[in-house]
């Protein structure tokens, strides 16, 4: 379980998340929307301690992320994430990409780390990939592949940061179908995304942020729905 | 034929030997000087990536100083003062003081840019795996980073080779002074500067050739 408690982040003078407060359960799917800046970003960057906090507290299965004691590279193994840009390694192959944390991180041996990486690629459409440089797959080959390299450390949670906001639209759906499939499996996931049809179809709860602040949370039905946040209904109404 | 008994004698086949294994130790000191002042370079690119201003503070001076005043001027100084603080040190020693040094101050600016070309972005997702920083810099950074900058290296390495004929001042037969020493006896400039300068060409094409098959194989 995720939770998090009156977080404050700040660039600077800058006040970027105002006191968030959220849960998220064990097997859920929770999708972020809102307006660029709304910190939705940072907010994933302070659930797995690549940003520091002001205030407040993250706990991942009761490890608080920022506490100094915390061993941060081993709390990260079990958030896996995926971000806009594929940051695929470019001097890898696909397997070679997937195999590397398990390997290093883990302590895996080659031999098992390449099963892992075979498994992953499968499990996201990549098996005939395994041999082939970044450069020569698509933007949606690519972000599946982040996804597997992600899914290699065996994470608990998966976040996502806008995930297909890079990509050519008609390679959108494929990235999308490989995030249905993880939710199915019963993956726990917090999406941030501007997929409205995912974040309805797929989501268990959607979270709207707007200006640093959760300003609504609830089922699909509600916030597409009958939403109570003026805010929300706005912001609705413009991406449609 | 005569037998040349000649102060001023032809340029024989023992003479292209004189030269090879000049050519030999232009080499040497190139490979140490280039070897040690990549490490040092490195080191000190990480500390001016890194350390902002406290590295701005104190590196990088020092490192301008080195990349600004002329290669021939360090060594005549290095050579001439070192004694005076008590370091004893050859033609040889001091050539490849001076070098490494020089080699270091310009990888420096080489690898800080190696640094820079890899994305926060990228990092960050190393990081997100739960790899250290130090396995973000060694299998992240330094393979992405290095790519970026290797023609760069490639060329800061080729003109330390060449500017190690300038160790030629104090004294050391490398290919250079070996050349002027033929040149005094024989009086054949034109020949003995050519064979010379075939020598340097010999040494860094091999060089050139294999980087740039590096980056070809890399570009895929
Ligand atoms: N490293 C940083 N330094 C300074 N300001 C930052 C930094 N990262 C983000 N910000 C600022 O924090 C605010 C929230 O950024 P964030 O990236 O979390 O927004 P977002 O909701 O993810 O937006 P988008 O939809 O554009 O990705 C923005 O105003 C942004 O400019
Ligand atoms: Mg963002």
């Amino acid at each position: 379980m995720i939770e998090i408690r009156d977080l404050h982040k700040y660039f600077g003078a800058l006040h970027v998340l105002k006191g968030i407060d959220l849960d998220v359960q064990k097997g859920e799917v929770l999708s972020i929307i809102g307006a660029s800046g709304s910190g939705k970003s940072t907010l994933l960057y302070c659930i797995n301690g690549l940003e520091p906090i002001q205030q407040g507290k993250v706990a991942v299965d009761e490890t608080n992320v920022h506490a100094k004691s915390t061993d941060i590279n081993k709390l990260r193994q079990k958030l896996g994430m995926v971000f806009q840009q594929w940051n695929s390694f470019p001097h890898l192959t696909a397997l070679e990409n997937v195999a590397l944390a398990p390997r290093i991180v883990k302590g895996k041996p080659r031999a098992e780390a390449r099963d892992i990486a075979v498994k992953q690629l499968t499990h996201v459409g990549l098996g005939d990939k395994l041999d082939v440089y970044p450069s020569a797959l698509s933007g949606g080959q690519q972000q599946r592949l982040a996804i597997a390299r992600a899914l290699a450390m065996e994470p608990e949670y998966m976040l996502f940061d806008e995930a297909t906001s890079a990509l050519d639209p008609e390679l959108v759906g494929e990235v999308l179908d490989t995030m249905r499939l993880l939710a199915e499996e019963g993956m726990t996931m917090i999406c941030v995304t501007h997929e409205m049809g995912f974040a309805r179809d797929v989501s268990d709860r959607v979270a709207f942020f707007h200006q640093g602040v959760m300003e609504e949370i609830g089922p699909p039905e509600q916030i597409f729905g009958q939403a109570k946040s003026e805010h929300t209904r706005k912001f609705l109404a413009n991406v449609r | 034929m005569e037998p040349t008994l000649t102060f001023f004698s032809g340029f024989g086949i023992n003479d292209f030997w004189f030269l090879g294994e000049a050519a030999m130790r232009t080499m040497w000191i190139s490979i140490l000087s280039i070897t040690l002042g990549t490490l040092f370079g490195v080191l000190f690119g990480w500390i001016l990536y890194e350390g902002k201003l406290t590295a701005a503070l104190t590196v990088a001076p020092v490192l301008d100083v080195f990349r600004s005043v002329p290669l021939i001027i360090q060594l005549v100084l290095f050579y001439n003062f070192a004694p005076i603080v008590g370091l004893n040190l050859d033609a040889f020693a001091s050539g490849v003081a001076i070098l490494t040094i020089y080699a270091a101050a310009l990888v420096a600016n080489v690898a800080r840019g190696g640094i820079e070309a890899v994305d926060r972005s990228m990092r960050r997702a190393s990081r997100s795996l739960g790899m250290t920083y130090w396995q973000d810099l060694r299998y992240v950074v330094l393979p992405i980073g290095g790519r970026a900058v290797f023609p760069a290296w490639v060329g800061v390495a080729l003109g330390v080779m060449k500017d190690s004929a300038l160790v030629s001042v104090l004294g050391y037969v490398e290919l250079l002074k070996a050349s002027q020493i033929l040149i005094t006896r024989t009086q054949e400039p034109f020949l003995i500067l050519s064979i010379a300068g075939a020598f340097y060409f010999a040494l860094s094409f091999p060089i050139s050739r294999y980087a740039a098959s590096l980056e070809k194989r890399w570009a895929q």
